[in-house]
């Protein structure tokens, strides 16, 4: 690999996206376009992720890469062997000793901490794309704070099905001013991002976006007066560690209806259990 | 608010498509809670105007004013968007001649009523939905078919719908460009009745864009007739019918049957 500059990405593109990110920092929640680059994974992978973590890495940086909450699926597996070959740092599962942590779809359990930075990928960074499709329009609605629509759409959940059906990708506000995609997470955790003491940064490479929430930012998520926001709940504690209060996946164990339910995140799991 | 100022002073609007003539030189008083009809044929530059009323179109020259619920005056043409936006939010509404354009299709008949409500701050579920029931209500809807969605209503019940949106937040002035426009005769005599009993109550101020002198007949005050970009004839609604001036005021209510 030694014919690949360090994170594969050339020093210019780097000082770009850097550039968009220090933007994004700059106001929260703000969504900064980049000229987003192809990158050796298709698109919907983490190309917006991949880039990101590229520009912002360095040397010293000690890596975690999820896919779900698991360390060890392809996307993460994938993602982090390519930043092993391009940049030669060291890799972890531990969420603890990660400096940069890239992610798709869960913050991890374990509490983040002042120092440390979230990489999200995002697949669709618009929150108002579901009610208007120009992006001229989206743009002026979020200049204007023109935000009753975002409303529209828990109004219409709540007509449905008594509560708010969204369950990922869950809006919020941020810093009180820009509505933003938290990106695919469940609204569990949704709660995690509000005052997090680490900085999250969030690519949409498709889209050619880049958006970020400072640390220790007020997050809200939104909702109506007599329709609190509410996270999900099991009835049930982990089958393998017996933790309760986390986000768990629902496994088929036979074909006899038989299933459990394990934390998503598989690192939290595993120390649990190993203490 | 100033009570010997007009809602809406226009002067001298003109709006040129590059060399065409869209109107020319037009001006008019709307007073709160009249209703004034723009008539005159397909061309005559009726919706050209109503853009250039509403901000939409910008016009080539002329001023309009409009007098806000504070008493202060702004020049639409001139507005700065934001402001612009804020005003078509709460002071204004519009009523499009096809309800498909006015209307959220993809949301329920409570959603379409209460979204200018959330769009003013509310955000108390229960009462948005209190609320847009009592206007489904108003507009003779069945308020059973308060989650179902536009496209399951007939274009007559669309129509009114569209109507409750925009009035819901109480719009000081209301545009409508040919709101019974492809609508059965006698689905639009119950729309005609409602406007107008809506308009009454409210005291709201309208300017209705319209090709049908029955429709200003029975909702206009004032009429403006237009032709060929330029106002030739305008006053009293009954005075311009039953005793037109121009040649084509004349001719325009001779073509009808039973104006």
């Amino acid at each position: 690999m030694s014919h690949y500059n360090f994170a594969f990405l050339d020093e210019q593109t780097k000082r770009m996206i850097r550039r968009a990110i220090l933007k994004a920092v700059a106001i929260p929640g703000y969504q900064v376009p980049f000229g987003s680059r192809e990158m050796p994974l298709s698109y919907g992978w983490g190309t917006g992720g991949v880039q990101v973590t590229a520009s912002v890495i360095g040397p010293d940086d000690v890596l975690k890469v999820i896919d779900q909450g698991a360390d060890d699926t392809t996307n993460a597996v994938s993602i982090r062997r390519f930043f092993e070959r391009t940049t030669r740092v060291r890799t972890t599962t531990r969420t603890d000793t990660a400096t940069l942590i890239q992610t798709r779809h869960r913050i991890p359990e374990t509490p983040l901490a002042e120092g440390q930075i979230v990489v999200f990928q995002v697949p669709i960074p618009e929150p108002l794309r579901w009610l208007e499709p120009r992006e001229t329009e989206t743009r002026k609605m979020h200049a204007l704070e023109e935000y009753g629509v975002m409303h529209v759409r828990l109004y219409e959940d709540i007509t449905r099905h008594g509560h708010v059906e969204t369950a990922y990708d869950y809006p919020v506000l941020v810093n009180g001013r820009y509505i933003m995609r938290p990106s695919p997470i469940p609204k569990f955790d949704n709660p995690k991002l509000d005052r997090s003491p680490a900085l999250l940064l969030f690519g949409a490479g498709r889209e050619k976006r880049i958006y970020a929430v400072p640390p220790f930012t007020a997050v809200r998520s939104l909702d109506f007066e007599d329709h609190p926001f509410a996270i999900e709940r099991w009835d049930q504690t982990c089958a393998l560690c017996g933790a309760a209060d986390v986000f768990m996946d629902e496994i088929v164990v036979d074909d006899k209806g038989g299933r459990m339910f394990v934390c998503s995140d598989t690192d939290f799991c595993e120390r649990r259990r190993g203490r | 608010m100033d009570a010997d100022r007009p809602l809406l002073r226009a002067r001298g609007v003109t709006r040129y498509y590059g060399a065409r003539i869209g109107c020319r030189d037009v001006g008019l008083d709307l007073w709160p809670g009249e209703v004034l009809g723009i008539v005159g044929e397909s061309g005559s530059g009726k919706t050209t105007l109503l853009g250039c009323l509403c901000g939409r179109l910008a016009p080539s020259g002329g001023t309009v004013e409009f007098t806000q619920r504070d008493g202060i005056v702004v020049d639409i043409p001139t507005l700065p968007e934001p402001a612009l936006r804020k005003l078509a939010r709460t002071d204004w509404g519009v009523v499009h001649q096809n309800p498909r354009d006015g209307l959220r299709l993809g949301v329920s008949a409570g959603a379409n009523v209460g979204e200018r409500l959330m769009a003013l701050g509310a955000r108390h579920y229960g009462r948005i939905r209190q609320t847009a029931a009592d206007w489904l209500g108003r507009v003779e809807i069945d308020r059973g078919r308060i989650d179902d969605w536009p496209e399951t209503f007939s274009s007559g019940m669309q129509q009114r719908l569209q109507i409750a949106r925009t009035l819901v937040t109480e719009p000081r002035l209301v545009f409508m460009d040919e709101p019974t426009g492809g609508l059965d005769v006698s689905v639009q005599a119950r729309l005609l009745d409602l406007l107008r009993r809506l308009v009454t109550d409210l005291g709201l101020a309208a300017v209705i864009v319209t090709h049908d002198l029955a429709v200003t007949r029975l909702l206009a005050h004032r009429l403006l007739v237009m032709r060929g970009g330029e106002a030739v004839e305008w006053g009293l609604t009954d005075q311009v019918l039953d005793d037109p001036q121009h040649p084509y005021t004349q001719l325009l209510v001779s073509s009808v049957l039973h104006p």
